[in-house]
């Protein structure tokens, strides 16, 4: 039963509306036009020349500015296509190369998962009252202010020369975007959402589990996505420093190559590396549409 | 929807009135005054009933506290002085504007109070349904609220509150942002939810014809610190036709009202 004398009536008025028939009904009923997806060729074409010109400067720097512009041997900086040819497609040193890969995501994932757990708890923590923010707050931005260089001896008296002290890197470096993250989304719910549930005297359980992690859902995963950025870049800082264990990182191989002067091999890996940021980045922002893409407004406008 | 009962509605302590037709109040204020802790003045000694089958309008400048009588009702504020008689397990609450959880879709944002009541999901979701069907939602169940229009979405947040089955019904200018067209649309679909359950209606609006169109009563405030001005009666029989809005009587009625809140600005 419709209080409107017809329901049906009224929705089929709308469905007019909708095709310009009768402009002058309210939109009460109208729901906003679907803005389409446009997937055309410039999309794809803008990167695509990019990559295009990115290449075509390499190769040009590999055969004459290099010596042009810095005096400097062009085997410095190999073509790409030895590159691929050297790094890519020996079947030794691609071997090399994706364990180094393999070692560098271990450490990478293992130090953001922490991240997550530990990041997540303080911000769940901090949102509670004022106080638990302003004491913990300080130390949170000393972490981030304290270069890893400054305290490599301290990590390796902890945790030692090898993988640990590299997850300890990993943690240390991308703790910082989850827990300000976290806690501007379940800080962040607005007032008048929290009165709907203060008037049904919701307890601080519900309204946390119902209210404010759902509505901080597009600001956690932000906070992941910069963060998986970073553990790529801590798990390869902690290498340069933390070598020991038959755990060659991605940054180590690198390593193994340049001091060899096997610079091609050397560029592969730095193209696995960067390889390695880009994935994990997608895949992050690609989760987060998925979990929240179906209801979030993003501000963004693709035109 | 479930028969309301008025019993229900009477805080124990109220005093029966002498004439058995008078109700007694389902929502009392006695010497209610509101000063906030930064200072504002909000609210100065306001005393006024709204009984069951009442539509009470309050108008008023913006600023003037009218909101505040609103917060002070549900009990999400406390007076600073006075007290507020009412049974607050079956008070309604539509907010300004819908405050729908962006990440539930129609149905299950109807529900969401239901939800926190503690009523089990089958009833829940039936009730949900009668709500949706009774605002004319139905077909939208599924749909986030991005999808859908302001009007829509004040369709859904008074869907929502329906699903209490409130007896006491408190309206924060909740049209205040959707265009003239919806609101007297909007405001149409009220007036035929009050004819049906007659619940004790309490409604915030600066609008004057939005005000007539809807109330037994209209009581007018002065800017802040509020208090009430003037009181009237609008004598307009439901159920209420649109076209009320067209006759003169409305008209003039409106004029009224324009003159005494003109006068409470100064």
């Amino acid at each position: 039963m419709s209080l409107t004398e017809d329901g049906n009536a009224q929705i089929a008025a709308d469905a007019a509306i909708i095709h310009g028939v009768n402009p002058h009904i309210d939109d009460s009923l109208v729901p906003p036009q679907k803005e389409g997806v446009r997937i055309s060729i410039s999309t794809y074409l803008g990167p695509f020349v990019v990559f295009l010109l990115f290449i075509g400067f390499w190769e040009y720097m590999h055969r004459d500015g290099m010596r042009r512009f810095l005096d400097k041997n062009p085997s410095l900086l190999p073509s790409p296509v030895t590159v691929i040819d050297q790094a890519f497609l020996d079947s030794v040193v691609r071997k090399q190369l994706l364990e180094g890969l393999w070692w560098t995501t271990y450490a990478a994932f293992i130090g953001l998962a922490i991240s997550v757990v530990i990041g997540m708890t303080l911000a769940v923590f901090m949102a509670q009252a004022v106080w638990a923010e302003r004491s913990i707050y300080p130390y949170l931005v000393a972490l981030q202010a304290t270069p890893v260089l400054a305290i490599v001896p301290i990590i390796y008296s902890v945790f030692g020369g090898g993988m640990a002290s590299r997850i300890y890197v990993v943690v240390m470096i991308s703790i910082f975007p989850i827990v300000t993250n976290t806690l501007f989304g379940l800080t962040s719910v607005d007032a008048s959402q929290h009165d709907l549930f203060t008037l049904r005297k919701a307890t601080r359980r519900t309204r946390l589990y119902k209210l404010q992690f759902p509505s901080a859902m597009p600001a956690i995963f932000t906070g992941y996505r910069i963060s998986a950025g970073l553990a790529v870049i801590g798990a390869i800082v902690g290498e340069q420093f933390f070598r020991q264990g038959q755990k060659p990182g991605i940054g180590i191989v690198m390593e193994q190559f340049r001091q060899k002067l096997r610079y091609p091999q050397m560029y592969g890996g730095l193209l696995v590396a960067s390889a390695l940021g880009i994935v994990v980045f997608f895949i992050f922002s690609w989760i987060g549409k998925l979990v929240v893409g179906h209801w979030h407004e993003t501000t963004r406008r693709n035109s | 929807m479930a028969e309301r009962t008025q019993s229900e509605t009477v805080a124990p302590t109220m005093v029966t009135p002498m004439n058995d037709s008078v109700p007694a109040p389902a929502l009392s204020f006695k010497g209610v005054s509101m000063v906030y802790p930064d200072g504002t003045h909000a609210l100065s000694e306001t005393s006024f009933d709204v009984r069951p089958g009442e539509f009470v309008t309050v108008v008023g400048p913006s600023g003037c506290g009218k909101s505040t009588l609103l917060k002070i009702a549900s009990g999400l504020h406390k007076p600073t002085t006075g007290s507020v008689e009412v049974d607050r397990s079956k008070v309604g609450y539509v907010f300004q504007d819908a405050t729908l959880l962006q990440w539930r879709t129609v149905q299950r944002n109807v529900e969401l109070l239901a939800e926190l009541d503690g009523v089990g999901k089958a009833e829940r979701a039936k009730r949900a349904a009668d709500a949706i069907q009774l605002v004319g939602l139905a077909g939208f169940e599924g749909k986030y609220p991005k999808q859908l229009s302001g009007g829509m979405k004040m369709r859904a947040s008074l869907a929502r509150t329906l699903v209490l089955d409130p007896s006491v019904f408190l309206f924060d200018e909740p049209f205040g942002a959707v265009d003239e067209i919806t609101r007297e649309r909007l405001n149409d679909e009220v007036i035929s939810l009050f004819e049906r359950q007659r619940f004790a209606g309490l409604f915030i609006t600066h609008s004057i014809s939005e005000a007539v169109f809807l109330s037994t009563r209209v009581l007018v405030m002065s800017a802040r610190p509020g208090a009430l001005v003037a009181e009237y009666d609008i004598p307009f029989e439901y159920p209420r036709r649109p076209e009320l809005r067209f006759e003169p009587e409305f008209a003039r009625l409106c004029g009224e009202l324009s003159a005494s809140l003109r006068g409470a600005h100064a």
